[in-house]
């Protein structure tokens, strides 16, 4: 039996073993029963997930654009204009957070995005004892979030952590890390990178993998090197899937919360990872500002939505 | 052969059982955990004088009733709420518990925003506006006096001030506090200091910092919060122990960035960088300090007393091991504390019997969490200087019961109790300024070269930005 479909409204050929009461055709009150009996379970299927989409996705986001221009104050909820919008550009913290944030983003893409690709490169290159590697680089990712990050915390610590122990033992000078507004932004996406890399190498990995063996065979007898056949074979054959990860990496790097939070119990040294979530976060829990919390959220919406524009827009020039 | 018919009917059962239960999920999750109509049987007078009517029935939802893991905590509770059905049988209290910390800021503002809160709630003193721009709770003003809660006379009226808005009273309170300096004796002694007299001022403070850092395997003579908005919180008590203020008489203008401002900067510079007396692990918020003092691998820290009570019952150390003394300066302290509201929407039987639990496992001298013989029997921490919101005769008798039924070395918190400071609240728009004061806290910690002058007056312009757009 064919999978159920929707009704498209046009007339369909009658079921097998279906007899048209004698006198004439069926009126249009038994077609909608057959029609609703045809569809029901599609419907039924459906329903849940509309629900679940409806109640925790889309209802969150109207309500938020709804707070974004309110304010609730002795009790008194108000339409409050643009003031949210004022309140945030007036926050001081404001740009820092998005300097942090652009800052983040672009050591994150630096590092999460070259290195999984690289280890998933070197990884494609092994002959034996691939799966093992393979669970080894995805282990982290295996990890509570949390317990990695506090991991790192452990080691990035200045007193007995281990980074510094074995700067000491190569005989160089310790490192503040976490602790200078410096190095306090890149020590955070190291530790993002090493709990993240994980998914990524997988996915490169069986890109790499799907590229046919005799393009690069064909490489090798144009006298390709190494690099030369990475250049001219696997960027161009894993494009789509590097473009993906790259839009997704910066929607994703964008919202950084957990690690600067766990890290540097959220702003740092003079306010060096403050990031917009977690500015968001602050408002709302820590300000009990919900409408500036919208009105933020909004912004970050906007931006991310203007990256995803720019992603379709090329993914459908490349396909021209 | 199965029919075509009979597969039709699987699928539809499946879809509907799919179905049922994303709706029994969604059902499920807006669920709200605190009935927010009125349950009430009968019908008692709406006079607030008048006493709860015996035939009305009413339940109460209470929270921070003790979690399972408190057994004697939680076997007190019950017992008192035993003998309140004695003198009020037809009030049922249903406590909801909380496991770990009872009131968490981020749980507490979803939870006005979803008015999910109990009947009768608990909050910290600075929680009064975030719960009126909610209309959380409701104005009890014409339901407390002295025949509802008969030791009111006796409760310092600050305690009270701090939950009144506009002359009209939302809570009743259950604990307060003023800051203090917290010493580990074991430490002191090690470093030949005398644990009986703690530093009371910030020179005897940085002083002892070098002589207790100088014991070695990691100790810090000091610790001091950067994190979390907890530095502000700190620089703040600082700076009020000072003689300072953080915002002018007229709460528009920042009033920090004066002489005070840059000495409590200077001096956590200088014990930081020039004495290396505060360990290299900064950017620490509530609960690394004690966690270090606990193990001792600190020797003082600015705190409130029921830290003490933490420490011990949570982390395992020993009341014997810490001191308290008044905050260096001495001028003022940041004071806080806790009360509990009453839910907005409440019935006056409700609010009346919501007075008359509160009274009496509160507010009365001998009862609920002040009959502290029973507290000893139950080996729980009793000596603490802290709640301490009596006065006259309420304070002798409650001072009195306290110290015959100790079960910690009191004369350890002497300098405290002897030297009392004068406490101040919080600046409006606390928790912003805290926040932009966590950066000066920071720099100076972390930074050897920071430009204090500059940091103060960065955080000066921010704060009062800040305050102009309020």
């Amino acid at each position: 039996m064919s999978a159920p479909t929707l009704s498209t409204g046009k007339a369909s050929a009658p079921p097998p073993g279906y007899h048209p009461r004698p006198g004439g055709p069926a009126p249009a009150r038994e077609e909608f029963v057959r029609a609703v009996r045809r569809n029901v379970t599609a419907h039924g299927f459906l329903i849940g997930a509309v629900l679940c989409f409806s109640f925790f996705s889309w209802y969150p986001m109207v309500r938020e654009f709804v707070l974004a221009f309110q304010k609730t104050e002795d009790g008194e909820t108000t339409w409050a204009g643009w003031s949210n919008l004022s309140y945030v550009f007036n926050d001081p913290a404001f740009w820092q957070a998005w300097r942090n944030t652009a800052l983040f983003t672009v050591l994150a893409l630096l590092l999460g995005f070259a290195v999984p690709f690289v280890v998933a490169v070197v990884l494609n290159e092994f002959r034996h004892a691939q799966g093992y590697l393979r669970l080894l680089v995805y282990l982290p990712v295996m990890l509570p979030p949390v317990a990695s990050v506090l991991l790192f915390k452990y080691f990035y610590d200045p007193g007995y952590g281990l980074f510094n122990r074995i700067l000491e033992f190569l005989h160089l000078p310790a490192q503040q890390w976490l602790q200078d507004p410096g190095t306090s932004m890149l020590s955070v996406v190291i530790a993002s990178t090493w709990m993240n890399m994980g998914g990524a190498t997988l996915i490169y990995l069986a890109a790499l993998q799907g590229i046919p063996g005799e393009l690069y065979e064909a490489a090798e007898l144009d006298g390709a090197g190494l690099f030369r056949k990475i250049w001219h074979v696997t960027v161009p054959q894993t494009r789509l899937i590097l473009s993906l990860l790259l839009l997704m990496q910066i929607i994703a790097t964008m919202q950084v919360f957990t690690e600067p939070f766990l890290l540097t119990n959220g702003a740092g040294p003079e306010g060096s990872t403050t990031t917009v979530v977690y500015l968001i976060y602050q408002y709302a829990f820590n300000f009990n500002n919900y409408g500036a919390a919208a009105a933020l959220g909004l912004l970050l919406l906007v931006v991310l939505a203007g990256f995803s524009a720019v992603y379709v827009r090329l993914s459908r020039s490349s396909e021209d | 052969m199965r029919s075509a018919g009979f597969r039709r009917t699987r699928r539809a059962s499946a879809a509907a059982v799919v179905t049922a239960l994303a709706l029994t999920a969604l059902a499920s999750c807006g669920t709200s955990s605190s009935g927010d109509g009125n349950d009430d049987s009968g019908s008692g007078s709406s006079d607030p004088s008048a006493p709860l009517d015996p035939k009305t029935k009413v339940t109460l939802t209470i929270d921070c009733m003790p979690p399972a893991a408190k057994a004697a905590e939680l076997r007190e509770w019950n017992e008192d709420v035993k003998t309140f059905n004695k003198k009020y049988p037809n009030v049922r209290i249903e406590g909801k518990s909380t496991p770990g910390q009872c009131l968490e800021p981020p749980r507490f503002t979803a939870m006005l925003k979803g008015r999910s809160q109990p009947d009768v709630f608990y909050a910290y003193f600075t929680d009064l506006q975030q719960v009126l721009d909610n209309d959380g709770a409701v104005d009890i003003s014409a339901y407390v006096d002295d025949t509802s809660v008969p030791a009111l006379k006796d409760i310092q009226p600050q305690v009270f001030d701090v939950a009144r808005k506009d002359g009209k009273l939302y809570a009743l309170p259950t604990s307060n506090y003023t800051m203090g300096l917290m010493i580990n004796r074991k430490l002191f002694t090690q470093a030949g200091l005398d644990p009986d007299t703690p530093p009371a001022t910030w020179e005897e403070v940085r002083a002892a910092s070098r002589k207790i850092a100088a014991l070695g395997k990691g100790v810090a003579g000091f610790g001091e919060y950067s994190a979390g908005n907890n530095g502000g919180w700190h620089f703040t008590a600082t700076q009020y122990a000072l003689g300072g203020d953080v915002v002018d008489a007229s709460g528009r203008k920042a009033a920090f960035n004066d002489d005070k401002g840059k000495q409590v900067l200077q001096q956590l510079h200088d014990m930081r960088w020039e004495d290396d007396s505060m360990g290299r692990t900064q950017l620490l918020k509530w609960g690394d300090l004690q966690k270090q003092i606990a193990t001792d691998k600190l020797g003082m820290f600015l705190a409130a007393p029921d830290d003490i009570a933490y420490m011990v019952q949570q982390l395992g150390a020993k009341y014997e091991n810490f001191g308290l003394g008044p905050i260096p300066g001495a001028q003022g302290t940041l004071f806080g504390g806790n009360n509990y509201m009453i839910k907005k929407g409440s019935s006056p039987d409700k609010i009346k019997a919501a007075v008359a639990w509160l009274n009496f496992k509160n507010l009365t001298p001998g009862k609920g969490q002040f009959e502290w013989a029973r507290t000893k029997a139950d080996k729980l921490p009793v000596g603490l200087p802290q709640p301490n919101f009596f006065t006259g005769g309420s304070k002798a008798k409650d001072d009195a019961d306290r110290a015959a039924n100790a079960t910690m070395p009191v004369e350890n918190f002497k300098a405290f109790m002897d030297n009392p400071v004068q406490g101040k609240a919080e600046p409006p728009k606390a928790q912003e300024i805290y926040k932009i004061l966590d950066n000066a806290m920071s720099a100076v910690l972390t930074n050897k070269d920071a430009d204090i002058d500059k940091l103060l007056d960065t955080a000066e312009q921010q704060v009062n930005q800040i305050l102009a757009h309020q």
